[in-house]
């Protein structure tokens, strides 16, 4: 059963230096806060799992946070690139990371298999590609019809970390509108935790909703504005102005160094973060 | 009416989307024609970003591929392993609409990396949806800007497979769509010869001469006998290109 915590406590608990953390969210429902809070924390050589890594994965990144990144596509959404991610690739700063890099349809199906209890997923896909050269990809071949196919290695990250937009206070929760690969990271993981902007009293059914039961999360957190600058559908919309905005404040690593200082390292959860931004603005 | 060769290059994506041609779309060049042809000659078209909105009548044009208005409009939203397995992967999907950093004359694609792959000059966002996109849809188009930067002799990484090493390529690799039918760039359009499947120039936009197009493309192009030129954009195209904004174009900011 899931138990209701403190963000904080969440991550204190659950998450470990060394650890594989997958924080997903497909553009909607970025897990910001928790990320954050990783970032408070200090964690280091975490190995991020992420098939759209963005902002928040470019500041994990340029804080120091990761070893390695798993990713399919890892850019500034409709912006252009991520300043930290490249400059770790580019120039191994403040670390150098690791890459393993899949295309969505693959790191897809790996999430897929994790969430099954599969050791690898299976489709047809990254043929005739320099990525099959530099991924972890292999081929197999099905026993009913011979073909080749690609097998993907199952990702099974330690934790699994997403934002939704409600929880009960036994811990269901329910997300709806674009909800991405979050189900399966949390399946797929050993451990999870989902912030949420809202603790109710009773969960009302949406249409086209997820629901995750008390029962496969570990811990439930609430953190109002715990996406921004991405978005909780019925909540709060995106913050597209921020995310033009980061392209500038990511380019110099000192202005970003400086931003995560005053909005990250020196505020209290969503809420000190989001108050951060609103003195500034 | 005046117009930008940006211009002229959405409107010449956007005449080549069938009414009622099922689309995958990308964030940028591709979103605009798309959402152009949906506004002009393709109000039937079906339109899924890869968030999984299956459907998305965005009303402004979204600046990511998961705006909330995309999903609002949407005709369902589905999760993202169902995009790719589902709906991709069977060859449901018609037109496949990409960008590159890097393209080469079998309109093979990189958007991984500029110089060496583990040590690169510039580290692209990476291959996201491309690979299956190119080997799924019926056919590809691909927008891209022309220069020698971008159309290559070789590829320093290849992410997609367009027509791949040549002849037969694509159906060696078992990929039941057509592959890259079309590349539209700011100076004209390129389509695979249909028996090389080298690209050719086949249309030329107003105003640009040949030897312009040689000169932005790193190799030696093919030229059509029977080249085009292309109709310029007629007002209507324009003025609904010029209607499609982002939320954060119509706020002033700069988009870059």
């Amino acid at each position: 059963m899931a138990e209701v915590v403190a963000l904080r406590d969440a991550v204190a608990e659950l998450v470990a230096d060394g650890d594989t953390v997958a924080l997903e969210g497909f553009t909607h429902l970025i897990p910001h806060a928790a990320g954050h809070e990783l970032i408070r924390q200090e964690r280091r050589d975490l190995t991020l799992v992420r098939m759209t890594p963005d902002v928040v994965y470019d500041q994990l990144i340029g804080m120091g946070c990761a070893r390695k990144l798993v990713f399919s596509w890892g850019g500034n959404p409709g912006v252009g690139s991520l300043h930290r991610f490249r400059d770790a690739v580019e120039h191994g700063w403040p670390r150098p990371l690791e890459l393993e890099e899949h295309s969505h349809a693959g790191m897809a199906a790996a999430y897929v298999a994790g969430a099954s209890n599969l050791p690898f997923g299976v489709l047809r896909g990254y043929s005739g590609t320099d990525l099959e050269a530099h991924t972890s990809v292999a081929r197999v071949e099905c026993p009913f019809t011979g073909e080749r196919l690609a097998a993907v290695r199952a990702i099974r990250p330690d934790v699994g970390i997403v934002h939704a937009q409600q929880a009960d206070r036994a811990g269901n929760v329910q997300l709806w509108g674009i909800t991405g690969v979050q189900k399966e990271a949390v399946l797929a993981a050993d451990r999870s935790i989902v912030t949420v902007e809202e603790v109710v009293d009773e969960l009302v059914p949406r249409p086209g909703s997820v629901l995750l039961p008390t029962w496969a999360v570990t811990a439930v957190a609430q953190a109002r504005g715990g996406a921004h600058p991405s978005y909780a559908a019925g909540y709060s919309e995106r913050d597209n102005g921020f995310y033009l905005r980061w392209d500038a404040i990511s380019r110099d690593r000192d202005r970003f160094a400086g931003w995560m200082r005053r909005h990250v390292l020196e505020t209290s959860g969503a809420d000190g973060y989001l108050q951060s931004l609103e003195e500034v603005a | 009416m005046d117009y930008t060769a940006d211009e002229l290059m959405a409107v010449a994506a956007a005449r080549r989307l069938r009414d009622g041609a099922v689309c995958f779309v990308g964030i940028g060049l591709p979103s605009r024609a798309a959402n152009l042809a949906r506004a002009t000659s393709a109000p039937d078209c079906v339109l899924i970003y890869e968030s999984g909105t299956v459907g998305a009548k965005p009303a402004q044009l979204p600046l990511s591929i998961g705006d909330g208005d995309l999903a609002d409009t949407a005709d369902a939203v589905v999760p993202v392993p169902e995009v790719f397995a589902y709906w991709l992967q069977p060859g449901r999907i018609d037109v496949g609409f990409l960008g590159a950093a890097q393209i080469d004359r079998y309109a093979n694609l990189n958007s991984t990396v500029i110089g060496d792959y583990d040590e690169p000059k510039v580290r692209l966002p990476g291959a996201g949806g491309a690979p299956e996109i190119a080997a799924w849809c019926r056919e590809v188009l691909v927008m891209l800007r022309h220069s020698t930067r971008t159309f290559v002799e070789e590829l320093d990484f290849r992410s997609t497979v367009g027509q791949g090493d040549g002849p037969g390529s694509r159906e060696q690799l078992g990929f039941t769509g057509a592959g890259v039918t079309a590349v539209i760039t700011d100076l004209g359009v390129l389509e695979p010869d249909p028996e090389s499947a080298e690209l050719v120039l086949v249309e030329i936009h107003p105003g640009v001469t040949i030897e312009d197009v040689q000169g932005a493309t790193g190799w030696d192009l093919l030229v059509a006998d029977d080249l085009a030129v292309t109709d310029p954009p007629g007002r209507a195209e324009l003025e609904a290109l010029r209607s499609l904004k982002t939320a954060a174009e119509e706020e002033g900011a700069v988009v870059g």
